[in-house]
């Protein structure tokens, strides 16, 4: 039988990976006591929250190039019919549209508030009622937008066998409006993750897990909800401003 | 205290202001969309836009008092997007200047 050790050296010689840990651990906890939300892999608070915002900014960078793809469909489909889109568009509701835009600005600002409630470690009841009030502005938000929808469905806006348009260009009409749907319903289901991660971020938040030391999460919760703010500051005039409304 | 660390945290002040120079944004694009001035409105509406993003971005995400790290990831996003935009530009200015290619 030939000798194991010729074949795994390695198994044999190496020390157990346990002895190691046990020659750090007591220099980590004893020397150097540090923040219970402090993960084993970071040198100090600074650097982890550090961390956790540039892996934040990583995945919005992928989010820009999702959105950009349909903006940049967006662009060469307006560019090939102009005048059929400045008609699709001027059946949209410029008044729902400016107040859901307001509604997400006044979102976002709620939003920095309750990140900035929790960086000088206010009461958890502050922070919640800026998380609870960033949530109520998000769902008025899908309200207005789902009042919206419904009114294509009534008029037969949506794209498919179902649809009608009484204008002069109806082919390039139905385009503007799966564009429409396409961005506005990939927008809607970014602000219903956007209030999925808000309801954990405000139990988080209840439990007065978030001070001065530690808000990594509610910070970067935060990244996510501008970012998806700053796509409608894009949509609402690209949608519903491009119909010529100085027409009327 | 005992860890030493501080982010910077902006005067609820500012928020407001960044707030109100968001309001007054939307107010604007809605006025100008009003106004004929022919291919300029969507440069106006566009500019106004970049503007409230850029407002966002640096003091609603903090991005002004960010690592220079942070600073390049987020631009390399927008970076991007130039790119894209540049090609699809090249697209759309094909036959523009006689005897480029149609």
């Amino acid at each position: 039988m030939p000798d194991h050790a010729e074949h795994f050296p390695g198994r044999i010689h190496q020390p157990p990976l346990v002895a190691n840990l046990d020659a750090i651990q007591p220099r980590d906890h004893v020397e150097h006591p540090h923040h219970p939300k402090l993960q084993h892999h970071f040198d100090d608070m600074a650097q982890q929250v550090d961390a956790s915002t540039l892996g934040m900014w990583v995945f919005l960078v992928t989010e820009i190039m999702f959105f950009g793809g349909l903006f940049a469909a967006y662009l060469v489909y307006r560019h090939a019919n102009p005048e059929g889109f400045a008609e699709a568009s001027h059946h949209l509701n410029v008044t729902w549209g400016a107040i859901n835009t307001i509604v997400l600005i006044v979102s976002s600002l709620t939003m920095a508030l309750a990140v900035r409630s929790a960086q000088v470690s206010a009461p958890a009841k502050t922070q919640v009622a800026w998380i609870v009030a960033t949530m109520v502005l998000g769902a008025t938000f899908l309200g207005i937008k789902a009042i919206e929808y419904t009114d294509k469905f009534r008029h037969n806006l949506v794209p498919g066998p179902n649809f009608q348009w009484t204008g002069k260009h109806p082919q390039p009409a139905e385009i503007f409006y799966s564009l429409y749907f396409c961005m506005t319903g990939l927008h809607a289901i970014h602000m219903i993750i956007g209030l999925g991660i808000m309801s954990v971020i405000g139990t988080m938040a209840w439990r007065r897990q978030f001070d001065s030391e530690y808000y990594t999460p509610v910070e970067v919760a935060g990244l996510y909800w501008h970012f998806v703010d700053i796509v409608w500051i894009f949509l609402f005039p690209l949608l519903y401003l491009i119909g010529g409304h100085f027409t009327e | 205290m005992a860890h030493g660390f501080h982010q910077h945290v902006a005067p609820p002040s500012m928020y407001y202001k960044v707030f109100g120079a968001l309001i007054i944004g939307t107010i604007l694009t809605v006025a100008a969309a009003k106004v004929d001035m022919g291919p300029l409105n969507n440069v106006v509406m566009l500019l106004i836009a970049c503007t409230k993003a850029t407002l966002v971005i640096l003091f609603f995400m903090h991005v002004r008092w960010s690592s220079r790290l942070t600073w390049v990831v987020a631009m390399s996003g927008f970076f991007w997007l130039l790119l894209l935009f540049t090609v699809i530009g090249d697209y759309i200015s094909r036959g523009w200047v006689p005897g480029t290619l149609r």
